[in-house]
């Protein structure tokens, strides 16, 4: 046996800090909603690469049920539902995943600014935040698509402006808590410039703050946007969307029920894995409302 | 006068205290309301494309599209229109279905075209929101009492499952397996014109169960998290202490003083239905408000979805208030305190 022990590295300071943000992935419900998801994702991130068919190419007749040509049937228009399927995640991913980060970009920057300005600036920008809060999300998303036509660029804005106002409100409370400390100040008495302040010195602590609700924003995005592709709005046909699949296949729910089943269990297993993944990252803070 | 207004609003806060909050309570609704009108007429307004040549189509002439720029007053200028269109909202006048009149309807006022489905929608939104009170407080009281054993992960974690579905596919499922597996219900939600929604209960059963399902899950996991709160102050220990039976301490001590946030947090169920009730009628064909504007949106119909939105902005302003306003009267440290 040598005489030298190897003894481990002291863990630095960066090293704790990473390993207790991502402690919530060990618990029995963040392992799950972790694994779900990598799922979900993998069927919308390779599915469009693996589809057997084209996915607006009819193959058979409209609403036949799985065959081996087919192995969930046909859809309303004789395409192949598992092609239709393994295309359909993808867009409702980039739809999501877009939204959600112009959605903490301008929540941040609003919220940041609003914070640290001592001026009218504040309460200007917060009540025109409040403007957004007088309609359930829903229906301003509605009445947008409505006045300024249905396309993703509007649906994506729309949501957007649905969604930022709790980011701002939430960073702008983090940024006041934050701005009396020394470390603000001392960066204010050395002259540095407001972009760098915020980047530099506020940013980096109130990220936990604004990363504490990311999965139930998150999961509302996709929810939002799924619901409206549901409606028939926000997607352009033949174009494959698990929302708009389950809409447009129940005229042939008695003949095949896949082309509706599968997107709604993958549109399902997506919501689900984002909110348990959140909701585990919450218990680790201390503040789910869930059992303990 | 200004200062006669001003001792007037200082005398009421001193002597009617819950008066003067609801009197503020209702200026800022007016105040929040009028905002929310100027955002539908900009939206459907200002935003680029002409709303006559949109619903009109390509194969028009235009004449048509002056005629029709006429009957919807859109040859006048923006202020005008606002100023035309507010004062006949608020005289119940919501102008005339585009759409209806470009397909040659001389009339098609729209205060005509949601009445019924307004009150279809009105008997869903009741039904669910009757059932998810009791169920909530249920629920939500029982897991409570039973924090961290197996009844209450599974209600945990069944409401969190069902709070993360959109209401779509909840719907969905409940189809799949109420009428594609046990062919016990219809998968549509039809109420023929003429007849109201009681004439057909089976119609209602899927739209509510799926509106009770997501919402109910929302509200029960608030209601656990305020009566275990509660189970946590002095006066229940005492209460535990002086030899009171458990059951009486959770019903009655814990459960009484976890009421007041819960109230806040119907009010939030019933701000949720309005965006459910959307998607749910959507799903279901059911005839209700959601139904005959996701149409409007689809058709591109500004004015009526102009008209439609307006009403349901200030129905959901109104419960605001109503709920701020029970809050205050079921918490008595508030009244006090409404300064």
């Amino acid at each position: 046996m040598s005489a030298t022990v190897a003894t481990p590295a002291p863990p630095t300071t960066h090293d704790v800090r990473s390993r207790r943000r991502f402690a919530f992935l060990r618990t029995p419900q963040g392992m799950v909603g972790a694994v779900i998801l990598i799922v979900v994702l993998g069927v919308a991130l390779i599915g469009p690469l693996v589809a057997p068919h084209p996915l607006d190419a009819p193959i058979g007749p409209p609403g036949s049920p799985p065959s081996a040509g087919a192995l969930l049937g046909t859809d309303f228009l004789g395409r192949d539902v598992l092609s239709r399927v393994l295309h359909g995640g993808f867009a409702v991913l980039r739809l999501s995943v877009l939204t959600i980060a112009l959605t903490y970009a301008v929540g941040v920057s609003v919220g940041m600014l609003a914070g640290l300005t001592k001026s009218i600036v504040d309460p200007l920008l917060m009540r025109a935040v409040d403007v957004f809060l007088v309609f359930p999300p829903l229906l301003l998303l509605l009445l947008l698509l409505a006045g300024a036509g249905d396309g993703q660029g509007v649906l994506i804005i729309g949501i957007v402006m649905v969604l930022f106002p709790g980011v701002a409100r939430v960073v702008r409370t983090a940024t006041l808590e934050v701005s009396t400390t020394g470390y603000i100040e001392a960066a204010v008495a050395r002259g540095e410039r407001m972009p760098s302040i915020m980047r530099r010195e506020v940013l980096p602590n109130i990220a936990p703050t604004i990363l504490a609700d990311l999965g139930v924003r998150f999961s509302g995005a996709i929810i939002l946007a799924a619901s409206v592709n549901f409606l028939g709005l926000g997607s352009q046909p033949p174009a494959a969307n698990w929302g708009l699949m389950i809409a447009e296949n129940r005229q042939i729910l008695s003949t095949n029920i896949w082309p509706v089943l599968v997107p709604a269990l993958f549109l399902a297993l997506l919501t689900i894995s984002v909110n348990m993944l959140g909701d585990a990252y919450l218990r680790g803070l201390g503040r789910s409302d869930a059992a303990p | 006068m200004l200062r006669g207004a001003t001792d007037f609003a200082r005398d009421l806060r001193r002597h009617h205290p819950l008066a003067a909050f609801i009197t503020r309570r209702v200026a800022a609704g007016v105040v929040t309301l009028l905002v929310a009108s100027v955002l539908i007429f900009l939206a459907t307004n200002a935003l680029p494309g002409n709303v006559a040549e949109t619903v009109l189509g390509r194969n028009t002439t235009p004449a048509l599209v002056a005629k029709l720029n006429h009957q919807l007053h859109l040859d006048q200028s923006l202020i005008v229109r606002y100023g035309n269109w507010l004062g006949d909202a608020l005289h119940g006048n919501l102008g005339q279905s585009a759409v209806q009149l470009a397909q040659g309807a001389p009339k098609a006022p729209i205060t005509h075209l949601i009445g019924t489905p307004l009150r279809n929608s009105f008997v869903l939104a009741v039904l669910t929101s009757i059932l998810l009170l009791p169920l909530s407080l249920i629920l939500g009281t029982l897991a409570a009492a039973r924090a961290g054993r197996a009844s209450d992960y599974a209600v945990s974690y069944i409401s969190l499952v069902f709070n993360a579905l959109p209401e779509f596919v909840l719907g969905t499922f409940l189809i799949l397996i109420l009428f594609s597996e046990l062919h016990l219900l219809p998968p549509v939600a039809l109420v023929p014109p003429g007849s109201t929604p009681f004439d057909h209960p089976n119609a209602l059963v899927l739209p509510v169960l799926t509106l009770l399902g997501v919402s109910l899950a929302f509200s029960t996991r608030q209601v656990r998290a305020g009566v275990i709160q509660a189970l946590r102050q002095d006066y229940v220990t005492m209460a535990r202490l002086s030899g009171i039976q458990e059951g009486r301490v959770l019903w009655r001590f814990a459960l009484r003083n976890a009421l007041a946030p819960s109230v806040q947090i119907f009010a939030q169920s019933i701000q949720y239905l309005f965006g459910g009730i959307i998607i749910v009628e959507a799903l279901f064909a059911y005839p209700g408000i959601g139904q005959l504007l996701v149409q409007a949106v689809t058709a591109r119909d500004v004015t009526e979805v102009a008209g439609i939105t307006i009403v349901l902005a200030t129905i959901y302003i109104a419960i605001n208030i109503v709920a701020d306003v029970i809050v205050v009267l079921l918490v008595p440290k508030l009244r006090t305190g409404i300064e």
